[in-house]
């Protein structure tokens, strides 16, 4: 028993134990979606992220440590951010075509995703501070991050407001487009991509290659928008 | 591969510097993504071997994810008294954002994508 003990406290302390980890409960994460028949709310970020929040808070370990393990998963988001290049290039002659419908999409889409959130946060007795962490959430985290810090947010608190509404894009993206009927996968994709960031962009490209390619779109669209636009609606709203 | 995987990471290195530079608010690989995009139109598509990387990777992005997600164990605390308004505030927003865009861009297309050309 010693011994084992022995050997949990030499491995909790590699970077293998929680890179190991990090991928196992994504695999399984993974299995239990395809099994229920992608069930939404058994959402593979949402279970995996759930199963490790559970194993780190049972084991007493910090984030720091899983994180040594953990970034090597992490730095593959930079990389894949640029491989978003080749299904948007497989979408080219299509998009040409689609830059002024996109663009206001985008526009609405930008602005509601501020826009709301202040309004819904302040009709749940919010503080303006957290008000003004909510205003980027749905741009991808480090520009979201760069923007409450400039509006005078909390950046640790938008970091947090950030993976939610990407999980809630993931959830929630699919099911709400069936619900609307919508067929066309340039429709369904950017609309994840620009409320939901790169995790519903990831669950974009479960459903098809070209909702996936839309969704990257929308996502970097809107990291910018966001950046231009949060500012003036919280100077708008005296925030 | 090995040369399509220092293509990728020089780009994004191209990406973060030019951002660094200028204060672009633009993710480093959002720049990399487009610089990525102008090389496969210069070059009138992509190799074998960069379709390949692309597919394995993006269709495992949400593992990607993983680490930053479970982030939020650091930050549980300061929400404490606030977390179901803020949940509620959050999946609300999300949800709107979603319908207006798939609403404005179906509404638009329908109109007759081919005008817009």
């Amino acid at each position: 028993m010693v011994e084992l003990f022995e050997i949990w406290v030499y491995l909790a302390e590699q970077p293998l134990l929680w890179l190991t980890i990090t991928v196992s409960s994504y695999a399984l994460a993974q299995w239990l979606f395809m099994r229920a028949r992608r069930f939404p709310l058994l959402n593979p970020v949402l279970v995996a992220v759930t199963l490790t929040v559970v194993l780190l808070l049972a084991t007493g370990t910090g984030y720091d440590t899983y994180f040594e393990g953990a970034q090597f998963v992490h730095f593959l988001l930079g990389p894949a951010t640029v491989l978003l290049a080749i299904p948007l290039y497989q979408q080219l002659q299509r998009l040409q075509r689609q830059w002024l419908p996109l663009g206001v999409a985008l526009l609405v889409g930008s602005v509601t995703a501020i826009a709301s959130a202040v309004a819904i946060g302040y009709a749940l007795g919010l503080t303006p501070s957290t008000l003004l962490s909510l205003m980027p959430k749905s741009a991808t985290t480090p520009i979201a991050i760069g923007v409450a810090e400039k509006l005078g947010g909390e950046a640790s608190l938008t970091a947090v407001f950030v993976i939610m509404a990407g999980i809630a894009g993931a959830v929630i993206g699919i099911p709400l487009m069936r619900l609307m009927g919508e067929r066309d996968a340039a429709v369904k994709g950017f609309a994840m991509g620009v409320a939901g960031h790169g995790i519903a962009t990831a669950r974009a490209f479960q459903h098809s290659e070209q909702a996936g390619a839309y969704a990257g779109l929308g996502m970097g669209l809107n990291a910018t928008l966001t950046a231009l636009l949060a500012p003036l609606v919280a100077w708008l709203l005296g925030l | 591969m090995a040369g399509m995987i220092a293509l990728i990471l020089a780009l994004q290195l191209i990406g973060e510097a030019l951002v660094r530079l200028t204060g672009a608010p633009v993710p480093g690989p959002v720049v990399g993504m487009l610089l990525l995009v102008a090389l496969l139109v210069l070059r009138g598509g992509p190799p074998p071997a960069l379709s390949r990387l692309a597919e394995t990777l993006l269709g495992h992005l949400s593992l990607l994810f993983i680490p930053a997600g479970v982030g939020v164990i650091s930050y549980l605390g300061l929400l404490a008294d606030r977390w179901l308004a803020v949940t509620v505030t959050v999946i609300a927003s999300t949800l709107i954002s979603l319908l207006a865009t798939a609403l404005t861009l179906r509404f638009l297309l329908n109109r007759g994508p081919e005008d817009s050309s």
